[in-house]
């Protein structure tokens, strides 16, 4: 019996179809971002707890007028020294006895803050800010305890905090995950992020 | 002479589309790839800020999206303030708490509490709306937000 040859397809209508689609696909990309800063919000208003006495000197004020200036501490301050001074703030460990913090590399002012567990940054915005200088600024402080959180990391564990957490959520990661999400929570606890928003001031003309 | 000119007309090189179909191939499957279908047709101005403190947001059915922005050049009848988006519609502040309640409702309980609410904002608006949104969010316990951002230097913002 004569094999039978299979017919043969003919592809020159392959690129078109193909064109077709890609076409559809072009039209239809929204390439859409799913990346953004996390935060949490605090408990609901009835939940609230009385506000426990914070010292002057562990807060570190944050404003943001209705022109978009920025002002820390009450002074005006460019936003790109914004993160210089969160990072002074927090690792000031200006406390002595039992608040004195030992990994700190500050400068130990006695005017600043005593402990990075003590030190809060209130950040406090007018309702007529613009979105994106308040996303800026949330940004650089983010980043703030983000660069701390990864200067101790590295020192303890040999690495930097990006990279833990970015090893916590790889599925390949070959070492204990339990473990490593004890020390990330270690890490945390060295520099709480405690950034407290009030609700937004209105102007008063 | 007329020969010799015939002979390097016949020379000119021809050019095979035989990777035609490769190349766009090639292109077809990174849009694919890239794509992200959106559920919800954008009514609003919705240009983000840059940011570079970012995290990404894993679990795509775990989202709330909220959209703010001021309404499309299509749908300047509504006026020029700022508006919120949900789903397909435009709402007002008081319409988050149930739409957020609807939302939390329509998933498994067990897995609630990784419920994040992506705020997509446009750059442009104002705080005061965005205080608003985070104070209802706050009533109905749907504390996990996220700034929805670009990835990129800060200063790209100004």
């Amino acid at each position: 019996m004569a094999r039978r040859l299979a017919p043969q397809v003919n592809a020159g209508s392959m690129a078109d179809i193909a064109f077709l689609l890609l076409i559809f696909f072009l039209v239809s990309t929204t390439i859409d971002t799913d990346y953004g800063i996390s935060r949490r919000l605090p408990p609901p208003p009835e939940k609230f707890q009385p506000e426990i006495l914070i010292k002057e000197k562990n807060l570190f004020r944050v404003e943001l007028n209705q022109i978009n200036e920025l002002f820390v501490e009450k002074k005006p301050l460019d936003l790109k020294q914004l993160k210089a001074a969160a990072i002074a703030f927090l690792d000031n460990g200006g406390g002595t006895d039992g608040d004195y913090c030992s990994y700190c590399k500050g400068a130990r002012n006695p005017k600043s803050s005593d402990h990075p567990n003590k030190a809060v940054i209130s950040l406090i915005n007018s309702r007529e800010t613009n979105y994106e200088t308040y996303i800026a600024v949330q940004n650089e402080l983010v980043s703030a305890y983000a660069e701390l959180r990864d200067r101790e990391a590295l020192r303890i564990y040999g690495l930097t905090f990006k990279q833990m957490v970015g090893y916590l959520n790889d599925a390949n990661y070959s070492g204990s995950k339990t473990k490593l999400r004890e020390q990330i929570k270690e890490i945390q606890s060295l520099y709480p992020e405690k950034l407290s928003e009030a609700e937004p001031v209105s102007v008063e003309l | 002479m007329s020969i010799s000119r015939k002979k390097i007309k016949s020379e000119l090189p021809v050019f095979s589309t035989a990777s035609l179909p490769d190349i766009v191939f090639m292109l077809l499957f990174f849009f694919m790839v890239a794509t992200v279908m959106r559920n919800d047709t954008l009514m609003v101005d919705n240009e983000l800020p840059y940011a570079d403190e970012v995290e990404k947001l894993d679990k795509k059915n775990m989202v709330i999206h909220i959209y703010v922005g001021k309404p499309s050049s299509r749908y300047k009848n509504v006026g020029t303030e700022a508006k919120i988006q949900l789903n397909d519609k435009f709402a007002s502040i008081e319409d988050i708490k149930p739409f957020v309640l609807e939302e939390i409702k329509s998933k498994p309980e067990g897995l609630r509490p990784l419920l994040v609410t992506s705020l997509k904002v446009d750059k442009n608006t104002k705080m005061g709306l965005i205080g608003d949104i985070k104070k209802e969010l706050r009533e109905v316990d749907m504390r996990n937000i996220n700034y929805t951002t670009k990835i990129g230097e800060v200063t790209n913002n100004f």
